[in-house]
Formats: C-alpha cells, structure tokens, sequence
C-alpha cells in the first residue's frame, strides 16, 4: 500500500490552500475548447470532502439562477487550476449536505476567524 | 524479446491523464525476472523462455529436484516461475534478466492471475441469481429454483449453474492498456482492475500482433 502512496505522490499538489466544509472558494477550471484553453471560476460554498491522497475530491455548490448547482472536482486534477478562499466558515459538521434543504436566509454560515 | 513478465500486484490508484482526467490504474511489481530456462524448437517442439520473478526475500523451501533446475540456470529458486512467448529470433539464455521495460506506455497486455477465494457460495452471489423474495411466505429465498425438466429430459443438462466454489481460480483479462512504466522501480501501471488480491502474482504478456 505504501508503494502505491508513494508513485501517486508526484501528481500531488504542494500549492493548495487550506480549506474545509463551510468555506466558500472560488476554483479556477480549465476547459477545453477545440484547441483553446481557458479558465471558468466556479464560486461557491465547499460542503465536502472526501478521500484522500491522490483520489482527494471536493464538493461546491451554489445556487445559480434560483437552481442549486453542485460540482465535484478532484483536488489534484490538473484542471483545477487554482483554487481561492473567498470566505472562511465556522461550522459544527465535515460535510453540510443538510444545506441543501435549506434555502435563502437559513443557508448562513458565522465566519470563521483566522487563527 | 522476451514477451512477457511476472509481477505482484501492489495495489490500485489513480493517475491523470494529459487531458486532466482521471484514469484508475492497477499498480504491478514487474519484475525483475530472471530466465531460467529456454526452450527451443529442437528440444521441446516451440520457442518460449521459462523466467522466475527474483524477490527480495529469497525461496528457501525447494525441493532437491526444483533446486537442481535452478542450478543448472545458475540462479537461486524463485517462488514463482512460469513460461511466456518470445519474439523470432530471440536469443535471451537462462541467466538474463527481464525487467518492465520490454514493455511500452499505450501497449496491449494479457493479464493472468488468481482471482480472490470466495469460498462455497450460492448461486445468487455466484451468478446473480435473483432469488425469490424475502417475505410474505414465499419460502424460496437464495435457492436455485428448477434445475430441469421431469418426463424428458429426465436428467440434469451439464453446466447448470449451480453453488460451489467461486473464486480462486485463474482469471485471463485481455487487452488491458499498459497506461505508464516506471523502469527504475520495475512498475506497471495497468488501466482498471486486474485479478487477485494484493501482493498476489500475475503474468503479463503482451498481445500478439
């Protein structure tokens, strides 16, 4: 098992920032068009994550146009160009699915503060 | 060259590709290996070489004849040993090693391997059987159902499927892609699952043509 860490270990990124559950993050996404790249910022609130190593993914969500949209992204997929904290939250839960039942005033987070 | 390789499966993970996605790939030990026999179309009828996969820790429990076999390659016994094809006009002898990199990213593999033991298992986890249902006094849970007809045929047709063992059985999977080759440390990495369990031995050789 340890040799398998060990050969994912070189496709880990060293740049992330520290994140968790709570925080709303702006993710830089590369895309492909035919032959031009370009980048999509997804922004929105981090309800998840999940895994570990190189497997390590991450849920957003944002409610885009009155609809609630989640996106999945793997952490070390080099798609994910980059990844800002917009908003550290202060939450009592790893995952926050129970937002999702949840609408408008009853969706706030309490900011977390530095420490 | 030598068209084949024995190796130990290490694990699974999963790598990216140059388009950012995601590939799940079996992680292999392949190798090094070390020819220990050849045989040729005077001796033995067809070309093939016979390699054993050199371990760390060495085989200490051959017996006298296995011992004299190895001997004779000039190479301490190895726990596993098995023949793979050759390319014409190979000339490898027994004594050469065979590391991963006869191998090339992108190639086509045959994987063979030993897949898990599941013991004596019933037919619904067997073959999938549906099985009837749980309640309402069905009576008919996880067992077989009919296994034939009564006037004729009056016998059960063979390879009806039926309980027994499962598993622990060698396993051929075709065409897997060799995704990436790390020939310092002698790893395979093979696109999706493979059989077996962690640290068992497989065989590994490429496809014809």
């Amino acid at each position: 098992m340890d040799l398998v860490r060990e050969v994912s270990q070189q496709y880990l990124k060293s740049d992330l920032p520290d994140f968790r559950a709570g925080d709303t993050v702006k993710v830089h996404v590369r895309l492909k068009e035919g032959e031009k790249e370009r980048i999509q910022v997804f922004e929105g609130l981090v309800i998840a994550r999940k895994h570990g190593g190189i497997a390590e993914t991450f849920t957003v969500r944002k409610i885009s146009s009155g609809i609630g949209v989640e996106r999945i992204f793997p952490l070390h997929a080099p798609s994910v160009a980059k990844i800002e904290v917009v908003r550290m939250g202060q939450v009592r839960r790893a995952k926050l699915y129970y937002i999702r039942g949840r609408r408008g005033k009853a969706t706030r987070i309490k900011e977390r503060r530095r420490t | 060259m030598v068209r084949g390789i024995l190796g130990k499966k290490v694990g699974m993970t999963q790598i990216f590709d140059d388009d950012g996605r995601v590939i799940p790939v079996t992680v292999v030990e392949a190798g090094p290996c070390v020819v220990v026999q050849r045989k040729s179309i005077e001796n033995d009828g067809y070309e093939a070489v016979q390699i054993g996969l050199v371990e760390k820790r060495p085989r200490r429990n051959a017996t006298m004849p296995t011992q004299g076999h190895f001997k004779a390659a000039g190479i301490p016994p190895t726990r596993m040993v098995a023949e793979v094809p050759v390319d014409d006009g190979d000339e490898s002898r027994p004594g050469d090693s065979v590391l991963a990199d006869i191998f090339e990213a992108d190639e086509q593999v045959n994987v063979v391997g030993k897949s898990k033991g599941r013991g004596f298992q019933g037919v619904m986890k067997r073959y999938g059987h549906a099985g009837g249902r749980a309640s309402h006094g069905s009576g008919w849970h996880r067992k077989p159902g009919s296994i034939g007809q009564s006037a004729w045929p009056s016998k059960v047709f063979k390879g009806v499927k039926m309980p027994g063992q499962m598993g622990n059985k060698r396993i051929t999977v075709k065409n897997v892609k060799v995704v990436k080759i790390d020939t310092d440390r002698n790893l395979l990495f093979l696109k999706g699952g493979i059989p077996g369990a962690r640290n068992s031995y497989i065989r590994i050789v490429k496809v014809r043509g």
